[in-house]
């Protein structure tokens, strides 16, 4: 799918894999994916990151989001060293997205 | 219905395997010939929470995984070499989007009837029920439960559920008709459908529910394990909460077959198994319900209980295991049968212990130790 996105209505976003999401990246721990924009003055949304990370690498998504779109309980998305609230959070050309997999018990 | 008469048939000697499904990953033993000699293999999945695994016994190759990790959602795994590989689902689990309920873990996996050989159905936490028709790859919720305009009252809210949280378990279809199908639900009770899950009656006439105000609701009860008698699918056997019940269809009224257990033991335990080849013989494995529900083997004896008669009297079983201080807890996918004659018995313990039986639960011996918290074992 990302393969398929021109250069003038994409941008790459590198995105940070925690250790037990990288079965998904055959064990890289940074990728990059090509989002597509809905308008060129408009950076892209976390959200949309996502659905790119899943084209780029078919069921990762729902190992970290809900079917409600909900993050998931153990789960932190950071958008430039900052935590992101929810996926409706801008993307700004050249920032990292880092998913981090918290403390989840013994 | 007429009672199917006891086969006399011998299966053919052959090896067993047990899938062991634990809270850190899936081990695998296999038998010699003779069931004598056991051979431990894995860990697939470390890591992962694994629910149950089981092998198609429909005489496909195809084997489904439940699992999750502490930190991720919940998902299946498919292997269609007898699980030298697998690969993940493409469409696991969930529930209808804009529904607000979410899959916290696949807990059951059932194999639907042989006319339908790439038919399984899931039962989640909380409790859903969902098909596949592709061998475990895509799976779609089952509105006519999911759905339901009853099923908010029938499962009740969180706070009605097991620990680890509410379920379906115990999907059961009829050998002889692919659309009749039987469900459990802990907490929630027994339901039936005559249309391939269309729709769904509570199915609870005579069974307690002693921890409700009223004791007899037509719906809330909390069974823990149902299993269909092999060679005769009018009768369903149920280690609930509250007891031992066998209901004999057309009857729509569950018969309390706990009675006859030894007062001290009592009659609350997680599993039931019923025998291969005889309608007429089910094990159990007793655990301690008293005051703060301990969930252990009665006074720190374990021992398995066996009938013969339907329920109707049990024997205790316990040649082999600890005399004393073995305080186990066998959930209630973790034990079960194989289909050989003398049947084999198979029971894992919280604490990684696996033991087994091949002589239909007289004697027994430890197969394996210091595995993870065992969730479920199946054979293949």
């Amino acid at each position: 799918m990302s393969g398929q996105i021109s250069h003038e209505v994409a941008v790459r976003v590198r995105v940070q894999i925690p250790s037990p999401l990288r079965s998904y990246t055959e064990g890289a721990a940074t990728v990059a994916v090509a989002v597509p924009l809905l308008a060129p003055e408009s950076p892209p949304t976390l959200q949309s990151v996502l659905a790119a990370l899943d084209g780029a690498f078919p069921g990762i998504r729902f190992r970290m989001i809900d079917e409600q779109g909900a993050v998931r309980p153990h789960i932190k998305l950071f958008v430039g060293g900052v935590l992101a609230r929810n996926l409706r959070t801008k993307v700004q050309a050249g920032t990292d997205v880092m998913i981090v997999a918290a403390l989840s018990g013994g | 219905m007429p009672r199917a008469r006891k086969t006399t048939l011998r299966a053919p000697a052959r090896r067993v395997t047990l899938l062991i499904a634990t809270r850190k990953g899936l081990w695998t033993l296999v038998s010699d010939t003779a069931r004598r000699g056991w051979k431990l293999a894995g860990p697939t999945f470390l890591g992962h929470i694994v629910h149950q695994v089981v092998a198609d016994p429909r005489g496909g190759k195809t084997m489904l995984a439940a699992a999750r990790t502490g930190h991720l959602g919940p998902t299946v795994f498919r292997s269609t070499d007898r699980g030298k590989t697998w690969k993940e689902a493409t469409k696991p689990p969930a529930f209808r989007e804009g529904s607000g309920r979410v899959v916290d873990h696949t807990f059951w996996l059932s194999p639907a009837h042989p006319s339908e050989p790439h038919a399984w159905y899931a039962g989640t936490s909380p409790q859903g029920l969902f098909r596949s028709d592709d061998d475990g790859a895509t799976w779609r919720g089952v509105d006519g439960f999911n759905e339901h305009r009853d099923r908010k009252a029938w499962c009740g809210g969180d706070q009605d559920g097991t620990p680890d949280g509410p379920k379906l378990h115990s999907i059961l279809v009829d050998p002889r008709d692919p659309k009749h199908l039987y469900i459990a639900m802990s907490s929630g009770g027994v339901f039936e459908s005559v249309d391939g899950g269309g729709d769904w009656n509570p199915l609870n006439h005579g069974v307690r529910a002693d921890f409700l105000p009223q004791p007899t609701p037509e719906f809330g009860h909390d069974p823990h394990c149902v299993r269909l008698a092999a060679g005769q699918p009018d009768r369903l056997y149920q280690q609930n909460h509250c007891g031992l019940y066998r209901l004999d269809r057309p009857q729509t009224t569950w018969q309390d077959i706990g009675v006859g257990m030894p007062k001290a033991t009592g009659a609350i335990g997680f599993p039931i198994v019923v025998h291969p080849r005889d309608p007429d013989t089910v094990w159990v494995f007793p655990m301690d319900g008293s005051d703060v529900w301990p969930r252990v083997s009665p006074g720190g004896r374990p021992a398995v209980y066996r009938s013969r008669d339907a329920g109707k009297t049990w024997k205790r079983q316990d040649q082999g295991l600890p005399k004393s201080q073995a305080w186990w807890t066998v959930k209630r996918q973790a034990m079960t049968s194989d289909t050989r004659d003398p049947a084999g018995l198979y029971f894992g313990t919280t604490s990684g212990e696996v033991w087994g039986s091949r002589d239909e639960g007289r004697t027994w011996r430890c197969l394996a130790r210091h595995l993870p918290h065992i969730f479920a074992i199946e054979t293949s």
